[in-house]
């Protein structure tokens, strides 16, 4: 598992590869924090290479999205598969987050 | 009808590190029973996680030197998973908060049980030497 963040034009893009979990959803918020305290206002996680995400995950997408609005900027979310899919709409976290079937179309939202 | 047998018995560090190895187990006893794809990918994987991660943080507090013990039992009619801990156990009846209210939806914590209930057939909590919750997929 593992997590990485590329700029794509004014898009701070997360690709989060394997598990988010209560053993590692820590490193991802550090990281977007990071980014945000760098100036970055936009932010994409992208999920086209993620496993399963548990309620600590899905916990801190809720925080991220939490701190990045307190400082005015954005997060969205890409490529849930369907799994993925079905646990937002379980926890009603698909009314919460902007939700895109594909990386170039979440991008293209901003 | 064939006898329950034990897919796998173990005890592991109260450590969040060791729950991916054991989830990633039993998605391949899920796997070599044919259950179905999302009960293999998504229910298994979720409840299981949830369960353990309450049993190391809550049940154990996290504190080094306590274990977890797990048990995969397969019947004709379901997979059952029992998560053993040293805390003192919880009544799930009182814990019955829902995560989708407008109250609730903006907090970082408050999911796992509820996503538990909702990704098994049942869940259920009580004392066997320590304390046991009990996940139960039925095999339609």
């Amino acid at each position: 598992m593992s997590f990485s963040i590329k700029k794509q034009g004014q898009v701070a893009v997360v690709d989060v590869e394997g598990q988010l979990i209560v053993g590692n959803r820590q490193e991802l918020k550090q990281k977007v924090l990071d980014e945000l305290e760098k100036g970055e206002k936009k932010f994409l996680i992208d999920f086209s290479q993620t496993g399963y995400i548990d309620s600590s995950g899905l916990g801190v997408l809720v925080s991220l999205s939490k701190k990045i609005r307190e400082q005015g900027g954005e997060l969205r979310l890409a490529n849930l598969n369907d799994d993925l899919q079905t646990l937002f709409e379980l926890t009603k976290l698909d009314t919460l987050f902007q939700i895109s079937d594909t990386r170039e179309r979440a991008l293209e939202s901003f | 009808m064939a006898a329950p047998h034990v897919a796998f018995d173990l005890e592991i560090p109260s450590d969040v590190e060791y729950i991916e190895g054991i989830v990633e187990l039993a998605r391949q006893r899920c796997r070599e029973l044919n259950l179905p794809s999302a009960t293999c990918s998504l229910n298994v994987p979720v409840a299981l996680s949830e369960a353990l991660s309450n049993a190391i943080l809550r049940g154990n507090e996290a504190v080094g030197g306590k274990h977890v013990r797990v048990r995969a039992i397969v019947t004709d009619a379901a997979l059952v998973f029992e998560i053993v801990d040293e805390g003192p156990g919880f009544d799930l009846d009182k814990c019955t908060a829902d995560c989708t209210t407008d109250d609730n939806i903006t907090k970082e914590e408050g999911r796992g049980l509820f996503l538990m209930r909702r990704l098994v057939d049942e869940v259920e909590s009580f004392r066997d030497h320590g304390n046991v919750v009990r996940l139960t997929l039925r095999r339609e």
